[in-house]
């Protein structure tokens, strides 16, 4: 048991799957609800680290912002409202398993129909950035 | 389910579960490898290992009567439970239990803040209402009121005052324990219980006087294992008008002393907030020579100390000061503090900083106004939940020593060198304790110094180190008589041994409770160093 990673890697996969199949066929424009929550859920658990806001203190970016920033070396965005690229999968991959000083969320704080509100929000803020 | 709960099969596991799932609806009883996940300490230093403690299922009640029903299920299976509140207890241990196989509580879905009252300056909220969420009920009612955070607003009151968390404001709040009042807690039998005047029908009184008659059983409940609690009330800050800000620097390291006889007077006096005490020094750390001497064995000398000041040109210590209250009482606050800090140490420098009056706007939250280089961090200090102190979380998180100390010049050299000799041969680590390590006035009656060491998950000859340096720092500091404020449970054994004043008295009064009021041994078996009988005799 003690090597938990590869099980709960495909068990992951697995849950992706049944939440893919609850989502609108690709190319179809989310729901403008489904942004709307979206937009709340990543204000209440997101955005606190992931915002585009200053940090705090003299700080140029939020903690998460800056470490994406840093990490991508202007290949991408640092704040995941600008970024194109997250479908998903992705950002559920990365809420239910952290990443370095990223902890990872429970279903009780962000369930996984919260995850798809928060991918359709940051599609269409990314794409409204762009324009 | 691949973790059991100890001493039950996976047959007796799946019935107790089943039950649960019955008690509080199958979609909050998780028991998948993959649900399970982020149950797990991200910044454990044990992951992977024999040592992590995973839980076997979580579950996640609605309202107190699911609490109850979950208490009396897994009583008559014998199942340890771990309640959490919202969970983000990182650097102690985050969502995980004491015992492997415990069933974690998780409160999250209990997340009503139940009163909020401006008059009588109190609140009264359920464990999953996160700081964020109280400081946004009140400015959404347009309440008077200030709270008082930790720096990472995702934590919740209670879960952080079980914890005896602390804040930033002004010292009857930065305790967040302390500052708590009425609280309704599950016990181990599953019945519910009110402490202070909310054991009395009818009174209106719980959240304002804590005691009610009798003994108090309510500080049980932090640290401890005696119940879930499930609703607490808290004092809150009238917010005060105005915010008044100052720098204190002195020139000399023996200067400390006088310095912080005079600002344990202002504090105690409730004249200010947190002293923030830190030393320019720290500057050069970077510089080899100055950080030979900074961590030399046995301590640097005062004159070579204050030489290296002077040639640097900055002064020794420094304390950033903080008023609050009308703007007159911040301004007289203001000069009393600077004649008594002035009469006491002539060669003290007085720099007024900013005022504004609260709230603060944007710009005076973003803290980038200071005529001086300041320690503050102002969300913190004004109460505004934020996470922007994760920008300081590196690698893999971290653990917390926290060790308590008097409040006195004197007694931060002599830890700054007995600590620092302890720890000397972990040159993988920063220094946490040397001559420029300054104090943390966070509780408002004693100090604590602080050694935060990193962690790499995918280290783990680094992590067997941090944890060798963790406990050499928890059984050198108890040595001479500091100990630890709260650790994680892989920890809490070693800190629990050392308050053992009269072989364990405490501990063995605390254990006879803990027989008496849950002899199933099933609430968070462990946590504070209690042991029920039945993990004892192991
Ligand atoms: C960078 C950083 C900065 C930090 N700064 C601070 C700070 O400024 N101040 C501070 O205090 N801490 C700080 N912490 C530590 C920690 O993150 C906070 O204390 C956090 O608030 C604790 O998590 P929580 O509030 O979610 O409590 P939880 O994790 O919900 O609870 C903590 C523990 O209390 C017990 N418990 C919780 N709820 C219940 C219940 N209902 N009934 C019975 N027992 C219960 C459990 O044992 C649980 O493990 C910091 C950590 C980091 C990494």
């Amino acid at each position: 048991m003690r090597t938990i990673s590869p099980l709960l890697l495909a068990a992951t996969g697995l849950a992706l799957a049944t939440l893919a199949s609850a989502l609108p066929a690709q190319g179809s424009p989310p729901a403008q609800e489904e942004v709307a929550r979206g937009k709340a859920v990543f204000a209440r658990h997101c955005a606190a680290c992931h915002g585009r806001g200053p940090g705090d203190d003299g700080s140029p970016k939020l903690p998460g912002t800056a470490a994406l920033a840093a990490r991508y070396q202007g290949s991408l965005p640092g704040a995941l409202e600008e970024r194109e690229d997250l479908d998903t999968e992705t950002i559920l991959y990365f809420v239910r398993h952290g990443s370095g000083p990223m902890p990872m969320f429970r279903k009780t704080e962000v369930s996984d129909a919260d995850v798809g509100a928060i991918s359709a929000y940051l599609s269409a803020s990314a794409a409204s950035t762009k324009n | 389910m691949s973790v059991l709960p100890p001493d039950l099969d996976a047959a007796r596991f799946a019935e107790a579960l089943a039950e649960m799932r019955q008690a509080i609806g199958p979609d909050w009883v998780f028991a998948s490898d993959e649900d399970l996940g982020p149950y797990r300490d991200s910044f454990s230093p044990v992951w992977d290992t024999q040592q992590e403690r995973l839980a076997s299922a979580a579950v996640a009640p609605a309202d107190v009567a699911q609490v109850s029903s979950i208490v009396r299920i897994a009583g008559r299976f014998g199942i340890p439970l771990f309640p959490i509140s919202t969970g983000k207890n990182f650097g102690y241990g985050g969502p995980s239990p004491n015992v492997h196989g415990s069933v974690i509580v998780d409160l999250k879905r209990m997340d009503k803040v139940l009163e909020v009252d401006e008059a009588r300056a109190f609140a009264l909220v359920e464990p999953g209402v996160s700081y964020f969420d109280l400081y946004r009920t009140i400015e959404e009612r347009g309440l008077k009121l200030m709270i008082d955070c930790p720096d990472p607003g995702w934590g919740s009151p209670i879960g952080n005052s079980l914890e005896r968390g602390i804040g930033y404001t002004m010292g009857a709040f930065r305790d967040h324990f302390g500052a708590s009042c009425g609280m309704e807690v599950v016990l181990p039998d599953g019945e519910v219980m009110r402490t202070g005047m909310g054991a009395l029908p009818g009174a209106k009184t719980w959240q304002e006087y804590r005691y009610g008659f009798g003994p108090d059983p309510a500080g049980l409940f932090a640290q401890g294992n005696f119940g879930i609690v499930t609703k607490m009330g808290f004092r809150l800050y009238p917010r005060p008008d105005h915010y008044r800000t100052a720098l204190v620097t002195v020139p000399r390291r023996r200067d400390f002393v006088k310095l912080v006889e005079q600002c344990n007077i202002l504090s105690d006096a409730m004249l200010c907030g947190e002293p923030v005490y830190a030393s320019p020094l720290m500057a050069l750390m970077g510089n080899p020579s100055f950080a030979a001497l900074a961590t030399k064995k046995g301590g640097a000398s005062d004159a070579a100390l204050d030489a290296a000041a002077s040639e640097a040109g900055l002064p020794a210590w420094q304390v950033d000061l903080q008023f609050f209250g009308p703007e007159a009482t911040t301004r007289a606050n203001f000069a009393h503090a600077r004649e008594r800090i002035l009469s006491a140490i002539p060669t003290a420098t007085v720099i007024a900083g900013e005022d504004f009056p609260l709230p603060a706007t944007k710009e005076q939250l973003a803290n980038v106004a200071q005529p001086y280089r300041s320690s503050i961090r102002r969300h913190g200090a004004l109460g505004v939940p934020s996470l922007g102190i994760w920008k300081i979380v590196r690698e893999d998180g971290h653990l917390g020593f926290f060790p308590v100390l008097a409040r006195s010049g004197e007694e931060v050299f002599r830890m700054q060198r007995v600590m620092g000799d302890a720890l000397h041969e972990f040159d993988q680590l920063p220094s946490y304790f040397n001559a420029a390590s300054a104090p943390l006035h966070w509780h408002p009656h004693a100090f604590q110094m602080v050694f935060a060491p990193p962690v790499k998950r995918a280290d783990p000859a680094f992590n067997a180190m941090v944890d060798t340096a963790m406990r050499r720092a928890v059984e050198v500091a108890a040595e001479h008589g500091w100990g630890d404020y709260r650790a994680a449970p892989i920890y809490q054994d070693a800190v629990s041994d050392t308050y053992s004043f009269n072989n364990h008295a405490l501990r063995r009064f605390h254990e006879t409770l803990k027989d008496a009021i849950d002899p199933a041994g099933i609430i968070a078996p462990g946590r504070g160093g209690i042991w029920p009988q039945r993990f004892r005799k192991r």
